[in-house]
Order: C-alpha cells, then structure tokens, then sequence
C-alpha cells in the first residue's frame, strides 16, 4: 500500500506549483487557477490524513474527510465571488493583468 | 497495484498543474488544470474515499471548470492567445521552492510508518456530517447563498441599478 508520506509529498509539490502560479501569472483568471490548485493539495493532505488515521486498524473519526468537503463548498463561492469581480474589473478597465490595476497604488 | 494507479495519478496531477501555470493560452491552461482535479479525484479513490472523488468530479471538474471557462470568454480580449508572465517570475520561482524545501524535510522527518489507507463508511461521514459537524454545514449553506447574491450584485451592469 502507498504510504501517507508520498501523499503529503505530492500535497507539498502541488502547493508549491500553486505559489509559483499565484505569484508569476499576469491574468487574474489564471491566479484564481492556482489557487484552486493549492486548496486541492490542501485536500489532499486532509483526506490522506484521515484514510491513513491510526495503525489499530480502526476509524477515529471522519474530521479530515469533512473538513475536504468545507473546503470545495467555499473553494465554490470562492470562484463564483471571482467571477463577479474579474467580469467587473473587466469591464471597468478592459483588462484583467493584475499589475494593469493600479488604482490604488500610492 | 496501488503503487501503479498512485504514480499514474501523480504524474497526471503534477503534469496538468504544471500545464496550469506554464501554458501560455488560457484555455488550455483550464484544460490542464481540469486534468490535474480529475486526477485528484483518482487519489481520493486510491484513499477509498469514493464520496469525495464523486464531489471532487461533480463540483471542480462540472462547475468551477465550467465557471472558469466563462470568466475566460467574457475577458478575452487581444493578448488572449499569448499571454504574457510577470517579470518577477524568477522571484516566484524562488519562493516555491523555499516553500517545497521547508515541507519537504518537515514530512520526511515527522513521517508515520506503517499506516495503510482504509475505507471511510458513507454511514459514519454522514452521521458525522450531521452531529458534530452540524453548526459548519449550516454556516456554509449561507456563505454559498451570501457568495451568490454578493457576485450577482458586484457583476450587475450599471443601468440596471436605481
């Protein structure tokens, strides 16, 4: 069987790639990508925990499993919030590269 | 058997994340990334948390992709085939991977030998979904409903407010 180890290494790598995401990209649509990305590595981490819970060969508790479901219940207001705003942004300033929204820099 | 399904779904997840943020069309990149959810929801089967992977299909790879793919149709605009990074893309090359080398060890060090996954009851998540974890699933329920009036508000055009 695969250990947890391997899944929180995958979790780890799939974070990572979200950061790089969230800090490189240019479009605003393609950030909220790479957040998605890093709320799945999230859960990644959250459900391999509580799969891999204890070595007695019994469940604890389901805790992980529904703290996973939280997190795509808010990962989907999350996008459609993002949505609104990029569409707005958009239509306000016919772009949405994030360093053309300088409004309010000082 | 679990080895093979486990490196087939990693290497599918990492590659469409890597899709996600190299990619210079965007559309292609929601495609990468709808790749990498799928293959999540394969991991969460290698877990035997069959009603995750079903909620991982039907909420990221039916809806948000799909919401996705709207936000990019209605900003397209004329760099919408080649789009450009930012000029600090080093930098954010840099911090992911001061990110991976502090996790990395962490998990290496701190890691628990000997568990194997095992299969989670639908019976008991519901039941728990239901007692203990009462209170947050009511508390989501708004945050969706507030979520939705708030972007239908925020995307509404001008005329049609007053």
């Amino acid at each position: 069987m695969v250990d947890l180890v391997y899944f929180q290494l995958l979790s780890a790598a799939l974070f990572a790639i979200g950061i790089y995401g969230v800090m490189a990209r240019r479009s605003a649509v393609l950030i909220v990508m790479s957040i998605e990305l890093m709320l799945n590595a999230v859960n990644i981490n959250l459900i391999a925990a509580a799969s891999h819970m204890d070595g007695t060969g019994k469940f604890a508790n389901f805790d992980g499993e529904l703290i996973a479901i939280f997190i795509i219940t808010v990962a989907a207001a999350e996008v459609g919030l993002a949505l609104a705003i990029i569409l707005r942004i958009f239509r306000n300033r016919s772009t949405v590269n994030v360093d053309e929204i300088n409004l309010m820099k000082w | 058997m679990a080895w093979f399904v486990f490196i087939l779904l990693a290497v599918l997840t990492i590659g469409g994340a890597l899709g996600v943020v190299v990619v210079r069309n965007v559309v292609h990149a929601a495609l990468a990334l709808l790749v990498s959810l799928v293959a999540v929801a394969g991991l969460y089967l290698v877990l035997f948390a069959e009603f995750l992977a079903l909620v991982q299909v039907l909420i990221y790879g039916g809806a948000i992709i799909i919401v996705l793919m709207f936000a990019i149709m209605l900003t397209r605009n004329s760099d919408y085939p080649r789009i450009t990074d930012n000029k600090q893309w080093p930098l954010a090359a840099v911090a992911a991977l001061a990110f991976l080398g502090v996790l990395v060890p962490s998990f290496l060090i701190n890691s628990v030998e000997g568990t194997h996954a095992q299969n989670a009851s639908l019976t008991g998540i519901g039941e728990s979904l239901f007692t203990t974890w009462a209170v947050p699933f009511e508390i989501a329920s708004l945050v969706l409903l507030v979520a939705l009036i708030g972007a239908i508000i925020i995307a509404r055009s001008d005329e049609e407010e007053g």
